[in-house]
């Protein structure tokens, strides 16, 4: 196959991130829930007990809170820890680690120590998991000075973030969509990064800009193919990473369409759509906007089991296309 | 000259585990270190009653003989994990109390630059990775660097110091439980001075000695009397050794108490003044460590007077030198929230 439309799954792009990693760097190991022999729970890290042996692909007991903890040692002491979190539902079990431990670590002892640790969470709804496995809490952590969140969309992304995070001094959280493992798109081979804090203009438009995470860029992306018949010209920014937020993208894009829908899985309520248009109102772009700020989020609910209130729950195409139609011919 | 050095060496041997082990300068060494945590405490608790400290603490003071014991076998270069009542841990794994004290102070010349306080006194340097404010925080990470030292080869061996409140804490089994099953080199020490703030074992714990939970992690599970130096010394070793030799991990129960109350807040309504005066009377860990000393033959009044003297001068100097030290510009607020990168 020609190298440069090489093709990888999201999930075949983070495990070959991971092994790049290990191959690269032997303080690079893995840990989590059924992550050896049972490939993970999604197949992510697949066969790579087999390649790199059960010394570096360490399964876990079903110890959350413990086995973050000892990731958090792990890495302040020299190695570079990669724990997969079954389900990122189970973050509440290991959320003091995460956010009272890894988060601070370095800042109470006044920068003696770094915190190298990654911290992989397959996220949200879809699969019929229903409420305690279809969760998107990557605004809980993002709200935690001292982590780094981010939320690839693409499997280019995946991987080069992945090995951004890895390289990283600091913890980095990353939200990986499960809808999105099978997701296919073209990955480089090798060592590369995609760096953390800067986000990504898939689109390019003039008449709304729609900021977008995770699996809702490319649920934007296709309601701006459909609109795109109606003469309407969207600006898709897939944000990719939540903390450290990249401000001036969001910014330059609105000053540039001047209306702005914000768009992502998690529940609506204070999710990163209120820090996304919070910062626009802040910032020179407000005197821009030729419309309110809208935000399609999650309804305010648990995730349902049944397939048809599932998909209800959060925002699906058509729902995109409304809302910015709306959005640009003024309904709003 | 080798008949009379057998002749020492045989009398010591019949005395307990310390005397034979380290040497009488080493001993002496270690009663220094005990005033110094004492008198650190007492310092730094009077600073705070002179409005020159804020916040709060949680005082050690009852507990010196356990921080010290724990401490004694262990290399510089081995690790610790240390609890909201960590000063003992510190300055028992070699910090300097001037810098202990600057931290108190929130100076820029503390061992956090000011961003820690008491809870997360830390010296990184001498191994002591934080204390915690999070009870049984410490253990998983304490974990994690036994992890480290396995698999780097390192030799380490990592001590998590927690008390008797943590045995109840979810963190306390998971750690405990992975630190098995991967006969990792970590030594759990749970400092039981009979109350989690106000709420006594009797009524906190299902078993009478959190030593007994070691038996679910197939792991030794060790009592010593924690307010003699000599006991939990020689038990640290054992652990250490046991560690060392990639064996697993052990739990040691020291059974101490806190001759103040749980933090500045305490009213002390959940034990009676007997209780308190019983265990300062007639357990103090310092007492107890001076009297062997003497009764051995290791030190006489004169000697101990003079390590007080010193101990004095070292407070009344740590003090000065926070007091002197410069606070943190409020625009450096912001720094090591990450990494900085160069």
């Amino acid at each position: 196959m020609d190298a440069a439309v090489r093709e990888l799954s999201y999930a075949q792009a983070i495990q070959e991130a991971m092994a790049i990693a290990m191959d690269m760097d032997e303080r690079v190991f893995l840990m989590g829930e059924d992550i050896g022999v049972y490939g993970g729970a999604f197949q992510v890290t697949g066969d790579l007990v087999e390649r790199y042996g059960t010394d570096r692909v360490i399964d876990t007991p079903i110890s959350e809170l413990g086995g973050a903890g000892v990731a958090v040692g792990a890495a302040v002491t020299g190695m570079r820890p990669i724990f997969e979190f079954q389900f990122s539902d189970f973050a509440t079990l290991g959320m003091e680690q995460i956010v009272n431990q890894a988060a601070k670590m370095r800042f109470m002892l006044g920068g003696e120590v770094s915190v190298p640790v990654v911290m992989r969470f397959p996220a949200g709804s879809g699969t019929g998991a229903a409420a305690q496995h279809s969760q998107s809490l990557e605004a809980w952590l993002g709200h935690v000075p001292g982590l780094k969140v981010i939320q690839p969309a693409t499997p280019h992304d995946a991987k080069g973030m992945l090995l951004a995070a890895i390289a990283d001094p600091d913890p980095v959280m990353i939200f990986e969509h499960k809808l999105l493992y099978k997701m296919k798109g073209h990955v480089p081979e090798g060592h590369y990064t995609v760096p953390i804090g800067k986000a990504e203009i898939r689109r390019e438009g003039r008449d709304l800009t729609i900021v977008a995470t995770s699996i809702m860029v490319q649920k934007t992306l296709d309601a701006a193919a459909a609109l795109e018949g109606e003469g309407i010209d969207i600006e898709v920014v897939d944000l990719r990473t939540i903390r450290p937020i990249d401000r001036q993208t969001v910014i330059d894009s609105v000053k540039k369409t001047s209306r702005l829908l914000c768009v992502y899985e998690a529940v609506k309520t204070l999710g990163i759509g209120a820090e996304v248009s919070a910062l626009v109102a802040e910032s020179e772009a407000f005197d821009y906007l030729d419309a309110p700020i809208v935000r399609l989020g999650g309804a305010e609910t648990p995730i349902p089991y049944n397939p048809d209130l599932e998909k209800a729950t959060v925002p699906q195409v058509p729902d995109i296309i409304a809302a910015a139609r709306d959005l640009v011919k003024g309904v709003r | 000259m080798a008949g009379a050095n057998k002749a020492v060496v045989d009398s010591r041997a019949n005395l307990p585990f310390v005397y034979g082990q380290y040497s009488p300068e080493q001993l002496r060494q270690v009663l220094h270190k005990m005033y110094l945590i004492r008198r650190f405490e007492e310092g730094a608790e009077e600073c705070y009653m002179r409005g020159l400290i804020h916040g709060t603490m949680h005082l050690s003071i009852g507990q010196e003989a356990s921080a010290m014991g724990i401490c004694m076998p262990l290399a510089e270069d081995d690790q610790i994990t240390s609890t909201h009542r960590g000063h003992g841990h510190c300055i028992a794994k070699g910090a300097e109390v001037s810098r202990m004290f600057a931290e108190f102070f929130g100076k820029t010349t503390g061992y956090c630059k000011g961003r820690g306080g008491s809870m997360h006194i830390a010296d990184v340097a001498k191994g002591n990775l934080g204390a915690n404010g999070i009870v049984a925080g410490g253990i998983p990470i304490a974990v994690g660097a036994a992890l480290s030292s396995k698999m780097m080869k390192t030799g380490k061996v990592v001590v998590s110091f927690f008390g008797d409140g943590a045995n109840n804490e979810g963190a306390f089994h998971e750690a405990l439980n992975m630190a098995a099953i991967w006969k990792l080199p970590v030594i759990f020490v749970c400092e039981n001075n009979g109350y989690g703030m106000s709420t006594s074992t009797a009524r906190s714990t299902a078993v009478k000695n959190i030593a007994e939970r070691a038996a679910a992690y197939s792991m030794p599970g060790v009592i010593v009397n924690g307010n003699i130096f000599s006991e939990v010394a020689e038990a640290s070793f054992n652990a250490v050794e046991r560690a060392r030799a990639g064996e697993g991990p052990t739990l040691i129960e020291s059974k101490t108490y806190r001759h103040r109350g749980h933090s500045k807040s305490d009213r002390n309504r959940y034990r009676t003044k007997e209780e308190i005066e019983d265990w300062m009377a007639n357990r103090d860990p310092i007492t107890l460590f001076e009297t062997e000393l003497r009764d051995f033959g290791f030190i006489d009044d004169q000697g101990m007077q003079a390590i007080r003297d010193a101990v004095a001068k070292e407070i009344a100097d740590g003090i000065e030198f926070a007091k002197a030290s410069p606070a943190p510009e409020i625009a450096t607020l912001q720094n090591y929230v990450y990494t900085e990168h160069a």
